[in-house]
C-alpha cells in the first residue's frame, strides 16, 4: 500500500485551494442575527414590492416552527443562526448603468477567478470561441449580468432575481416557490425568508437560448451566509443550458450557504443545468472552517416530453447536503442526473438525487461517481419512485464509489419505490479501492504517481465529465486534477 | 553489458525471495529465465521495474551502468525498461489509444523529447495494430476491460511495439494463449529483436521458446540462478523437470 499511502500524504500536504483570497471592499451589512426586522431590512434594501415582503415574512414564521433535519450522514456542531449576517453587499452607487461603474476591486476579483465580466473581453477572445453570459453574485447581491441586450433580442430574460422581482413580477409571482414550496424543508424555508439574490432566466416558447448562461457565486464577507435563489423557466419548446460556479475565501469559521434552485420546464422544453462547486472545504488536517453547502435544487418537468439534465462536479465545501431532483409530471418527460463528488481531508458529502415519476412513460437516468480520500466521508443518497399513474416509467441508476487510502468512507443509500407494476427500475452499484496493482501498471508505462492517479480517476469519472458543456468539461477536468493533486493524488 | 544484476537479495513482507541472484544480459540478446513455481521469477521482474513492497536488501542492478534500483518505476520506464505483465490490468474509462499516447508522451517528456503529434501517433497505432492483427476499433475501448486473456496479451505487445523500449521483460507471456495467438504474439516480439535491444523472457514452459528463440537459458530456483546454458538447456528441463535444480538450490 506504500504508493497509495504516499499519494495520500502528498495530497494532504498540498495547499490546493486557490480561491481562498479575500477582497477588501467597503460593505453594507444588515445587523447580525435573524428576526422579522432583518427580513424587512433585506426586503427594503432591495426595494421589493409588498407581496414579496409578505412572502418572506410568511416563510420566516413557518421556519421558526421547523426543526433542523438530522437524517443526513453528516456531523457538525449546532449552527447558531443568530451569530451570522444575513445581508452583506458591496457598497455601491445606486443604479449601476454599466460595468464601468462597478467597483474595480470586484471586477479584479472575478478576473482573478478567471470569470470574464467585460463583454468586450469575451468578444476579444479567439474567433469562434464559445461565448457565455455571466451573472456575477458577490455575497448577497448580483453585481453585474453580461450580454443582456443580445439575449433580449431573442426574448430571453437573464437578470438578477432582485431585478426580476421589480421588472417581471408577473413571472416571478407565477413561478417562485411553485417547485420548491416555501416550507419544503428547513434550509429552503430559511432561504425563502432571507434570500438575497440569485439569477432569473426566462426563455420564451420555441426559443433556443443562443449562448450558455452562467452564474458565478462568490462568498466574500466574514460571518455571513449566502442565500441565493435561482429560478429558470423554459417555456414550451425552449432550450437553455446553464452553469453555476462557486468559490469562497479560506476562513476559520464555517459559513452557511443555503440556496434554492427551481427549474420549470414546459411542453417539449429542455434545461441543462451544470454545477461546478468549489467552495472552501476547510482545513484538511483539522477540519476547521469551510462552507456548509445545504442546497435544495429541484426541477419540475411540468410539460409533456420535457427534459431536465443535472450535472454536478462537487469538489469543495466542508459539508455538502444536496439532492438535485426531478419531478417527472409531464407525459414522456425525462430527467438525468450526472454527478462527480470528491471529498478529501475532513470533508463530508451526502448527495444524490430524487427522480419522482408521476407521468406515464417517464424516463430517468442517474450516474453518480463518488471519490473519497483522506478522512472524508462520501454518501450517495437517492430516491427513485413511480406513482400509480406512472405506467411505463423507466429508471437506470449507476452508483460507483472509489476509495483512496484507508481512512475514508463511502456509503450508498438508494431508496426505490414502485407503486405500479409496469415501472422498470435498474440499479447498479460498485465500490472499489484505487488498486496498487493498477497504479503500478500505469507507472510502469512511464507515468508518475500523480499522473497515474489522475489518469485512473479521470477514467473513473469519464461518463459524467462528458455530460458537461464542452467549454466547461476542460475546466472541470482541471478542477478534478487539482483536487487530485490536492485531494486525491 | 546492458542489464547487470549482481548478488541481488530481495524480500516481500519480510520474507526473502531473491537470495543472491546474479545475471548479465548484453545488448542484442534474448535470455530466458525458467524455473519452478515460487522460485522468484515474478519477483525478479517486479524488482527490476521498481514495484512497491519489493525491498532490495543487498546487491545491485544496473542498466547500461546506471543504478536501476535508485529510480522510480516511471523513471525506469523512461530509460526503456518495459514489463509485459503476466496479468495485464484493466483500466476502466481510459481508451487504449489514450492510455498509450499518455504513456508515450510521459516517457518522451522525461527524456526531453517533443511530444508525438496526433497524426503521427495514429499512423503508428494503425501500423502496429495491423501487425498484431488487432482490430483498430478495439483501441477505442477502455484498455483491457472485457478483453479476453489473449487480447490482453496482444495489447501488451502492442504497447511494447509503440513505446519501443530497450530492455524488455516478458512475464509468462504465453500463458492463456492458444496456438494462433501464440504465433502472432511471438512474431510481434521477434520483430522487436535488434542489436540495440535486450530481452528477458520468463516462462514455465519450453513451448514459448520454440517461437522466441533465446540466446541463453537460465534456471532460477530458490531465489538464485543455479544453471545457465544454451537453448538446449530448455529442452533438457522439459524432459527432466526442475527437481534436480530445486534440490541443488
Amino acid at each position: 500500500m506504500a504508493a497509495v499511502k504516499q499519494t495520500v500524504e502528498h495530497v494532504e500536504s498540498l495547499e490546493k485551494y486557490k480561491h481562498g483570497f479575500v477582497t477588501d471592499i467597503e460593505q453594507d451589512f444588515a445587523p447580525k442575527g435573524l428576526n422579522a426586522d432583518i427580513v424587512r431590512f433585506i426586503s427594503a434594501k432591495k426595494n421589493e414590492p409588498d407581496w414579496m415582503l409578505a412572502w418572506r415574512l410568511d416563510a420566516f414564521e413557518r421556519w421558526q416552527a421547523m426543526e433542523e433535519p438530522s437524517w443526513a450522514k453528516v456531523n457538525f456542531p449546532r449552527i447558531d443562526y443568530q451569530d451570522s449576517y444575513y445581508y452583506a453587499a458591496p457598497k455601491e452607487k445606486v443604479g449601476l448603468k454599466s460595468l464601468d461603474e462597478v467597483d474595480p476591486d470586484i471586477l479584479e476579483t472575478y478576473k482573478k477567478l478567471g470569470i470574464p465580466l467585460r463583454e468586450q473581453e469575451v468578444l476579444a477572445g479567439v474567433v469562434g470561441a464559445p461565448r457565455y453570459a455571466v451573472d456575477a453574485v458577490f455575497d448577497s447581491v448580483s453585481v453585474v449580468t453580461t450580454f443582456k441586450k443580445e439575449l433580449a433580442q431573442v426574448g430571453v430574460i437573464f437578470c438578477s432575481m432582485s431585478e426580476a422581482i421589480r421588472e417581471h413580477p408577473e413571472l416571478v409571482r407565477k413561478y417562485l416557490g411553485s417547485v420548491v414550496p416555501v416550507s419544503d424543508n428547513y434550509f429552503a424555508c430559511l432561504n425563502a425568508a432571507v434570500f438575497s439574490d440569485g439569477s432569473f432566466v426566462y426563455v420564451p416558447p420555441g426559443v433556443r437560448c443562443p449562448m450558455e448562461l452562467s452564474t458565478y457565486f462568490r462568498i466574500n464577507a466574514e460571518n455571513s451566509g449566502q442565500f441565493e435563489r435561482t429560478l429558470i423557466i423554459a417555456d414550451a419548446g425552449a432550450y437553455v443550458s446553464y452553469l453555476e460556479g462557486c468559490t469562497a475565501p479560506m476562513r476559520d469559521e464555517n459559513q452557511l450557504h443555503a440556496a434554492v434552485v427551481e427549474l420549470v420546464v414546459l411542453d417539449d422544453a429542455e434545461i441543462k443545468y451544470s454545477t461546478v462547486q468549489n467552495w472552501y472545504p476547510g482545513d484538511p488536517q483539522t477540519g476547521k472552517g469551510g462552507i456548509y453547502n445545504f442546497v435544495t435544487k429541484r426541477a419540475d418537468c411540468r410539460g409533456d416530453r420535457s427534459k431536465v439534465s443535472w450535472t454536478q462536479v462537487e469538489t469543495g465545501s466542508a459539508i455538502t447536503w444536496k439532492y438535485p431532483s426531478c419531478v417527472l409530471r409531464g407525459e414522456g418527460s425525462s430527467g438525468e442526473f450526472y454527478s462527480i463528488a470528491i471529498t478529501n481531508g475532513r470533508q463530508q458529502a451526502d448527495t444524490g438525487t430524487k427522480m419522482i415519476h408521476l407521468g406515464a412513460n417517464t424516463r430517468s437516468r442517474i450516474i453518480s461517481k463518488g471519490i473519497s480520500a483522506g478522512k472524508s466521508s462520501n454518501t450517495y443518497r437517492g430516491l427513485v419512485s413511480a406513482h400509480p399513474k406512472a405506467k411505463g416509467a423507466r429508471n437506470f441508476t449507476q452508483c460507483d464509489s472509489l476509495l483512496i487510502g484507508k481512512h475514508c468512507a463511502a456509503h450508498t443509500v438508494p431508496y426505490i419505490e414502485a407503486r405500479n407494476g409496469q415501472a422498470k427500475f435498474e440499479h447498479e452499484a460498485t465500490t472499489t479501492r484505487l488498486s496498487e496493482d493498477q497504479l503500478f501498471y500505469v507507472m510502469q508505462r512511464g507515468l508518475s504517481q500523480e499522473e497515474a492517479v489522475q489518469l485512473l480517476v479521470n477514467g473513473f469519472v469519464k461518463d459524467v465529465l462528458q455530460e458537461l458543456p464542452m467549454e466547461f468539461a476542460v475546466e472541470a477536468q482541471k478542477l478534478v486534477a487539482i483536487s487530485l493533486e490536492g485531494s486525491v493524488g | 553489458m546492458m542489464l547487470s544484476v549482481s548478488n541481488l537479495h530481495a524480500s516481500v513482507d519480510g520474507k526473502e525471495i531473491l537470495k543472491g541472484l546474479t545475471l548479465a544480459v548484453p545488448a542484442g540478446e534474448v535470455h530466458a529465465i525458467m524455473g519452478p513455481n515460487g522460485a522468484g521469477k515474478s519477483t525478479l521482474s517486479y524488482v527490476l521495474t521498481g514495484r512497491d513492497g519489493y525491498e532490495v536488501t543487498q546487491g545491485s542492478a544496473t542498466l547500461d551502468g546506471e543504478d536501476l534500483l535508485a529510480l522510480a518505476p516511471d523513471e525506469r520506464a523512461a530509460r526503456g525498461v518495459f514489463l509485459s505483465f503476466q496479468y495485464p490490468l484493466e483500466i476502466p474509462g481510459v481508451p487504449a489509444l489514450t492510455f498509450i499516447r499518455t504513456a508515450l508522451n510521459a516517457q518522451r517528456r522525461a527524456r526531453g523529447q517533443a511530444e508525438i503529434t496526433a497524426p503521427e501517433f495514429l499512423k503508428l497505432a494503425r501500423a502496429k495494430s495491423a501487425d498484431l492483427k488487432i482490430d483498430f476499433d478495439m483501441l477505442k475501448r477502455a484498455l483491457n476491460v472485457g478483453f479476453s486473456g489473449g487480447e490482453k496479451k496482444r495489447m501488451e505487445i502492442l504497447q511494447m511495439a509503440m513505446l519501443s523500449p530497450r530492455f524488455l521483460i516478458l512475464d509468462e507471456t504465453d500463458s492463456g494463449l492458444d496456438i494462433d495467438a501464440l504465433r502472432i504474439v511471438s512474431d510481434g516480439v521477434n520483430a522487436l529483436r535488434s542489436p540495440e535491444r535486450a530481452m528477458l523472457v520468463i516462462t514455465h514452459y519450453q513451448r514459448l521458446l520454440d517461437y522466441i528463440k533465446p540466446d541463453r537459458v537460465h534456471v532460477l530456483a530458490g531465489g538464485r540462478i543455479v544453471a545457465s546454458g544454451g537453448p538446449e538447456l530448455a529442452h533438457e528441463l522439459e524432459k527432466n523437470g526442475y527437481e534436480q535444480y530445486e534440490k541443488a538450490a
